[in-house]
């Protein structure tokens, strides 16, 4: 009885819902500036508030690993314009040790979260999300702007720790305990800590916000005849990386919100039997667990590398498929193998607890779930590949990146396989074969699936085109730079040296890396300057851009290209189109592309 | 059954909910699975660090207190039962609000949020009495007077939990009365009756649920244990 009636009173709103955005559609009333572009709930706008977010913190943390690559490299120089703009934390034009630390844990908080996570998912889900699915706006377009302006305020928070007197957090972005609980034990876990854990609350807050809009788009706003399984891949990537984050970010504020107990309200819940050397003194803390941290943490820090990697891959799949002309090769393949790695990125985060402790027959369960990873990961390769194969490929720059994304997927994910061996890894942790890996595999990967984003969706966004040239030259120092810079780090690994140390000039075994890494930190510095010749083009095109002319420039079939080449709020002027057809629907009949909205004619081929 | 469900449907294909569900309470079953998850990360952590503890103090010596009642209950737990108790029957009195909202009745939403809210209150000012009674006997975050069940002396961590997930469980029931005050007084300006349904009394009903069900296993784990 009562379901039926709720029933009833489902389909109305979802009526009057539909008629709101409707209305939008129809006509288009002059907006303020400040609905416009600051407090906007239109996707579009928000997606664009995302990426130059997202940008300002790309070269702030690019920026801090070139400090901290000047530190490896030149060891023993002294730079000093750096005390001049850094002052007491590089007396003398040396970086010192706790500014060192400061760099490397900001560097990583910065390009983990606020980059590769908030800057990759808000500016793709909420641009694509909408316009592929066919659809107004989000579910809900005041939640999608409140998302945006979380995320501002814990970029505000994150930013201001660097300013504080004793140093942003400087205990790795993993901030484990005892380190992070106790203020005694190092200048960064003062005030530096406490805002750091701050920034990360609003920040879940803001991932929750934005994941919850994300599903329920995706599941319930999609318009007639846009079955799931006609969906691009992009929006599959997409759906899982929300639920991902839906599901594993409040664990980490759990795990944060302890901590923060531990710090301030006299709690051992990570501490136990501690004695502190700058203080002389013993802790009364007893019975806490510092590896009950690493759980919490990892729990959300596994599946966080795929919320970075699983809406790069989506990205790519589709601008692989459009510029190789074809089909993508496995359709269901590519969302079943999305779909194994949602679920596998929950059962293997002990992976990085291999010696932390752990109890070798667990190791040996995650080892085989880690090495379970490896299955779906290589169908998506081999996927990739076969769509290229015998494609009728254009090399734009999108492609570039897209096909780079492969290239680099493939040469960080081989490692993986090595360091997901508890074995291997007892000889491999905490060297510089980790940095490596890591950084090819989700880092510089991820910067090329969102690139390929970039360059293939900017028609999109702004309605003019970025500059080739410039983006090819972006392209080949990128990928020839990031080999150079992550190659060698390999070899370093391979050969012992840990990570986390500023000098390594006082070993012998390490010492003859010293023109190596001073090769690595040059190769750095102009892929950073490379990074700021593509912000340069961004925000050039944005005013002086060739302009689109063409409504579908790529020639793609999927919804965002049938929109005006500058939607307005609302996207489609007129109705929303049904969709009749899968998302590729390339070389078929004799046709180079089919768009979705075209209905299927009688005398097709079926694919 | 008045409004059958063909057989044929397509509910996947697009252009309507595939479970018929308005947005809102989709974002809200998606975000009581998220805040499930935050509970279970702490009542996960609280059961491991109490399995490696070598032993832990009994709920049964430790919540024996009663308010007006001179030294200890003959019985464990009866204020807590009382508290549970409480908040269950404002579950009822929610399930309630909801039927009432499911026939447009206005009347009958206002007088069962007003119940609901009771409720909450009620069980807030239980808890907020049970905090202060343990806080008198010495016990706080970093502190536990309490002797473990064997007599040895307790780490501090029982407290230490018990403060943080019954804090965190109650500041979601403390949520939860703002969320039905606001929903009472919408009800009461007839911001329903215009909108014609009132899908928002249900949300705010799941939400209520959720916490009650939370309630239920840190009640478990806290006093039965």
């Amino acid at each position: 009885m009562s379901n039926d009636v709720s029933l009833h009173g489902h389909s109305e709103v979802a009526a009057s819902h539909n008629a709101h955005h409707e209305e939008h559609g129809v006509h288009h009333h002059k907006e303020a500036f400040i609905t416009k572009y600051v407090f906007s709930q239109d996707h579009k706008m928000i997606c664009k508030q995302f990426i130059i977010t997202g940008m300002i913190w790309a070269i702030l943390g690019g920026l801090m690993s070139v400090l901290f690559r000047l530190q490896l490299g030149y060891p023993d120089t002294s730079f000093p314009i750096l005390e001049d703009i850094f002052g007491k934390w590089a007396q003398g034009g040396k970086i010192k040790p706790e500014f060192y630390y400061a760099l490397v844990t900001m560097h990583g908080t910065v390009l983990v979260f606020f980059v590769l996570t908030g800057g990759l998912s808000g500016t793709f889900a909420n641009f694509l999300i909408p316009l592929q699915v066919g659809a107004r706006d989000m579910a809900s377009p005041f939640l999608n702007m409140l998302s945006y302006w979380f995320f501002f305020m814990a970029s505000v928070v994150i930013l201001s720790s660097l300013f504080v007197q004793t140093g942003p957090a400087s205990g790795g972005w993993t901030v484990y305990p005892p380190l992070s609980a106790l203020g005694d034990a190092s200048q960064g876990s003062k005030a530096g800590i406490d805002l750091w854990i701050t920034g990360m609350a609003l920040f879940v807050v803001s991932s929750l916000l934005g994941g919850l809009n994300y599903i329920t788009t995706i599941l319930n706003m999609r318009t007639k005849g846009m079955s799931m399984t006609r969906l691009p891949l992009t929006i599959w990537a997409i759906l899982f990386t929300a639920i991902l984050g839906v599901l594993s970010f409040p664990v980490l504020l759990s795990g944060l919100i302890l901590l923060l107990f531990d710090r301030h309200a006299g709690t051992s819940f990570y501490l136990s039997d501690i004695f502190i050397s700058s203080t002389q003194k013993a802790l009364p803390n007893e019975g806490g667990s510092a590896i009950l941290f690493q759980h919490l943490f990892w729990f959300l820090g596994h599946p966080e590398v795929y919320i970075i990697i699983l809406p790069a891959m989506g990205l790519v799949s589709e601008v692989l498929s459009v510029n190789s002309r074809k089909p993508v090769f496995g359709y269901m393949a590519m969302v079943g193998s999305l779909f194994a790695i949602t679920i596998l990125a929950f059962l293997v985060w002990a992976h990085h607890m291999f010696i932390t402790g752990l109890n070798p027959f667990l190791g040996s369960v995650f080892v085989l779930l880690t090495l379970l990873i490896a299955v779906p990961s290589a169908i998506k390769v081999f996927n990739w590949l076969t769509t290229l194969w015998k494609g009728n490929i254009r090399f734009t720059p999108a492609m570039l990146f897209a096909i780079g994304f492969v290239s680099l997927f493939i040469s960080g994910g081989l490692t993986g396989i090595f360091l997901g061996n508890s074995t291997l890894d007892i000889a491999l942790h905490d060297t510089y074969f980790v940095v490596a890996h890591f950084h090819i595999v989700m880092g510089v990967s991820a910067f090329f699936g969102m690139f390929a984003g970039v360059y293939h969706w900017f028609p999109k966004m702004y309605g003019r085109y970025l500059n080739n040239t410039m983006g090819y030259i972006h392209f080949w120092v990128t990928l020839i730079g990031a080999y150079l810079i992550f190659w060698p780090m390999h070899y370093e690994g391979l050969a012992g040296m840990p990570r986390r140390y500023m000098d390594y000039s006082g070993w012998v075994s390490f010492r003859q890396f010293g023109d190596l890494n001073r090769f690595i930190s040059t190769v750095a510095m102009v892929v950073f300057a490379v990074q700021l010749m593509f912000v340069f083009n961004f925000f050039y095109s944005i005013f002086k851009g060739r302009r689109v002319t063409n409504q579908n420039p790529w020639g793609a079939a999927t919804m965002e290209w049938t929109t005006p080449i500058r939607p307005g709020h609302g996207n489609w002027p007129g109705e929303i189109p049904e969709v009749h057809r899968w998302a590729y629907d390339y070389a078929k009949d004799g046709r180079e592309f089919i768009p979705q909205t075209e209905p299927v004619s009688g005398n097709e081929s079926k694919h | 059954m008045s409004q059958a469900i063909t057989a044929g449907q397509k509910w996947w294909s697009g252009g309507k909910s595939p479970y018929n569900v308005e947005y809102g309470k989709l974002m809200m079953w998606f975000f009581l699975m998220s805040d499930a998850f935050t509970f279970g990360a702490f009542l996960i952590s609280y059961g491991t660090i109490r399995f490696s503890s070598n032993s832990w103090p009994n709920p049964n010596e430790v919540f024996r207190s009663f308010p007006g009642v001179k030294g200890e209950m003959p019985i464990p737990l009866a204020f807590v039962s009382l508290m549970t108790f409480i908040l269950i029957m404002s579950s009822v009195t929610m399930v309630m609000a909801v039927a009432a909202g499911h026939n447009n009745d206005r009347k009958g939403v206002m007088k069962w949020m007003a119940w609901t809210i009771l409720g909450g209150l009620a069980f807030l000012s239980c808890q907020a009495w049970e905090w202060t009674h343990l806080h008198s006997e010495g016990a706080w975050w970093g502190a536990n007077p309490f002797l473990n069940i064997d007599g040895t002396q307790s780490s501090t961590n029982f407290t230490n939990f018990f403060f943080t997930i019954t804090g965190f469980h109650g500041f979601h029931v403390f949520s939860g009365v703002i969320i039905n005050i606001i929903m009472l007084i919408m009800t009461w300006k007839g911001s329903f009756d215009r909108k014609g349904h009132y899908l928002m009394i249900e949300k705010a009903g799941l939400y209520w649920h959720f916490v009650d069900l939370v309630w239920v296993f840190v009640f478990t784990c806290f006093y039965l244990l």
